[in-house]
């Protein structure tokens, strides 16, 4: 009896070491949700991104075919080191196959190399940045939503050609807003415009003016805001304070998120024209998602363009998994899977992915509507134009990606 | 030229918040010897309490100007009771823990609850409005600010340096038990002056409600910046911290014209300098 039993111990634990080894490709995925869980930026990406990602895996019906997929989430705390930290332990520990979300371009661009040199995954949809798919790119990411080419392209075109021809940029001082200046201002000069100066303020301030007084007194015509999160909503509100707007200086909001101009209110918020690459109101299947995600938000928000990001990045990424028919485990192997595949979800609609891991959409110009015009909370947007997916970003032919075959 | 006259004046506004936080922690850590970092979490619960009056109950900006200091005051007393009291006599450093570990529980629970993006709080429609100095459009809201966070902070000073209670506080906090021989309740009157120092942080909170989001880490990114200020004017020192929060916030705006990329290093840099010369900071006593 005795011997039976550890005759059977032992062919039990064989088997096990058996099946270890032979794991090159199995069924298991973990994603790892690296993003601002505490800080200006947690309502535009935080536990609203956790959440699209749960929502991805549920919709995937990857579950039902013997996959066993695992979600988890860290606060970078907005700092590259504590990122990179967080960043190596999931690799190296916890076996994380792909990252989403990672908001915040210093976080993005210093995750990018690790995630390069782990061979993992990295699908970003909350850093602005367009280095990631420029002179960064990587072949083991993907820049999922939007980066600030295409919102210079976009926003700073429309304003030139309305009259806006002078700037002076309120930049955030650090990648992220030196790299959407850097951007708008090639765009605005491009377009005819000039640049009459501008100011840098660190990153989360409070006060901004001493910042609008000096924008004040360049006598630009457009204020470009090249920040983010809490700064662009406090930098509107002083503005309105200040009379900015009610002088004749329009302020431009290089990027905004739904969440932003809720917390604003339309009345300080109207008239900003800015742009986007998802908006909850924009047809029946961003709808149907936007419904289902803010019921189970808990201070029921709608979702931000980076969330909705989380959301689709993953559906294309399982998709392309159960095509394999199992998780190789080789970030370089399944990204090049998924640029061959043509993407296709509710909320961005059809696209692709370019060879230097930028995905192509329509880029969208909304203006914030009149309190008047709004038929409740949530209801924010009006559309103004669109940029197709092909003229959105930037052109292959100048990229300075190494990926990109010349 | 007319541009550095408004970056004094802007810099002025500033430093009417720095002035009114520094000066509650001021009191606090003069009468009560607490260190207390849940100040931010207080401020923050000012400006929360004048949106939920605003916005639950329909009282506007000027009752909450009142109503919220109290509301949140009492809350500090509750604190003060239930918890800071069993620390009295112990080393600095528990009840800077405690006080972290508060403000970040605070902290946390209006974050689970709002997000980090901040809700709209609109200026009072009095206040609404600027003028034009020549050399600046002066909002009417911050000169408003300027002139009521001065008198609030010269009231506080003259309450707790020229009348009897005053003395009375004083002296309670150099000997207790001398002070109790006098029939005074010593235990209550702390509890008070806790109460007072955390009703100036609230209202230091309302007043910024209009002028800034009101966000959970509202008090947090602050907070490290005042106490650079309560350092520098002197740990417990009324006036000092007055006159350094206010000097502080000229000094900090002047940066953001002239260098605006170390504008939040500054403070920090000049904290350094003053402890490295003075080390009881610029009014303090030696200990």
């Amino acid at each position: 009896m005795k011997h039976r039993i550890s005759a059977l111990f032992l062919g039990t634990a064989l088997a096990l070491a058996a099946g270890g080894g032979a794991m090159a490709q199995d069924k298991t995925v973990k994603v790892g949700v690296l993003t601002d869980n505490s800080g200006l930026y947690s309502d535009l990406g935080g536990a609203g991104s956790t959440l699209a990602a749960q929502m991805a895996m549920e919709d995937s019906g990857l579950a039902a075919k013997g996959w066993k997929i695992d979600i988890v989430s860290a606060d970078h705390q907005n700092k590259p080191d504590i990122a990179t930290t967080i960043a190596r332990q999931w690799i190296d520990v916890e076996k994380v196959d792909i990252f989403m979300d990672v908001l915040n371009s210093g976080v993005a661009l210093a995750v990018n190399n690790l995630v390069k040199e782990k061979n993992a995954v990295m699908i970003n949809t909350g850093a602005a940045t367009s280095d990631l798919t420029n002179a960064q790119c990587s072949p083991n990411t993907i820049h999922w939503v939007y980066d600030t080419y295409m919102l210079a392209n976009s926003t700073g075109q429309a304003l030139v050609k309305a009259g806006g021809d002078t700037w002076y940029f309120l930049t955030a001082d650090y990648a992220f807003g030196h790299a959407l200046e850097r951007d708008t201002t090639a765009v605005v000069v491009k377009s005819g415009g000039k640049v009459i100066g501008g100011v840098k303020h660190p990153l989360n301030s409070s006060d901004f003016s001493s910042f609008l007084l000096q924008a004040q007194a360049s006598k630009a015509k457009i204020i470009g805001m090249a920040n983010a999160g809490g700064d662009t909503t406090n930098t509107i509100k002083q503005a309105s304070e200040f009379g900015i707007v009610a002088g004749g200086q329009k302020l431009a909001g290089l990027l905004l998120f739904i969440t932003d101009v809720h917390s604003l209110g339309l009345k300080v918020a109207q008239g900003l024209n800015f742009t986007e690459t998802f908006y909850w109101d924009l047809n029946d299947g961003t709808r149907a998602f936007s419904k289902r995600f803010s019921e189970r938000m808990k201070n029921k928000a709608m979702p931000s363009m980076v969330q909705a990001g989380v959301y689709s990045g993953l559906v294309h990424y399982f998709k392309t998994l159960d095509a394999m028919g199992g998780n190789p485990h080789d970030g370089v192997k399944v990204v090049a899977k998924m640029k061959e595949a043509p993407t296709d979800d509710p909320l961005f609609g059809k696209g692709t992915i370019r060879a230097d891991g930028r995905k192509i959409h329509p880029a969208y110009l909304f203006e914030v509507k009149k309190p008047s015009e709004s038929k409740g909370p949530w209801d924010y947007y009006k559309l103004i134009g669109t940029t197709p997916g092909d003229q959105a970003f930037r052109p292959l032919s100048e990229s300075a990606c190494p990926l990109v075959k010349k | 030229m007319q541009a550095l006259y408004a970056q004094l004046l802007v810099g002025l506004i500033n430093g009417s918040f720095y002035a009114l936080l520094s000066l509650g922690l001021a009191v606090i850590f003069g009468m009560l010897n607490i260190i207390n970092f849940a100040h931010g979490a207080l401020y923050m619960m000012g400006a929360f309490c004048a949106y939920f009056l605003l916005n639950i109950a329909g009282i506007g900006y000027w009752p909450a100007l009142i109503i919220a200091p109290i509301a949140v005051g009492i809350f500090g007393m509750i604190l003060e009771r239930t918890m800071l009291q069993w620390l009295a006599g112990l080393d600095h450093l528990y009840g800077l823990l405690l006080t972290f570990g508060l403000a970040l529980i605070i902290q946390g629970v209006f974050q689970n609850y709002f997000g980090s993006s901040g809700l709209p709080y609109a200026i009072p429609s009095e206040l609404q409005g600027g003028m034009n100095l020549g050399f600046m459009f002066l909002p009417i809201y911050r000169g408003w600010v300027v002139v009521f966070s001065l008198v609030v902070c010269l009231a506080t000073w003259f309450l707790i340096e020229k009348t009897r209670l005053g003395a009375n506080l004083r002296a309670a906090t150099e000997n207790p038990t001398l002070v109790r021989a006098f029939g005074i309740n010593v235990p209550r009157m702390i509890t008070l002056t806790y109460g007072l120092g955390v009703g100036l942080a609230a209202l230091a909170g309302v007043l910024s409600a209009p002028i800034n989001q009101v966000r959970p880490l509202m008090g947090a990114d602050l907070i490290i910046v005042v106490f650079a200020v309560v350092v520098i004017g002197g740990m417990g020192s009324i006036m000092g911290s007055i006159i350094t929060g206010f000097a502080l916030g000229v000094i900090e705006g002047l940066t953001k014209y002239f260098y605006p990329e170390a504008s939040n290093t500054v403070v920090f840099v000049l904290m350094v300098l003053v402890l490295l010369l003075k080390p009881a900071g610029l009014t303090g006593r030696a200990a």
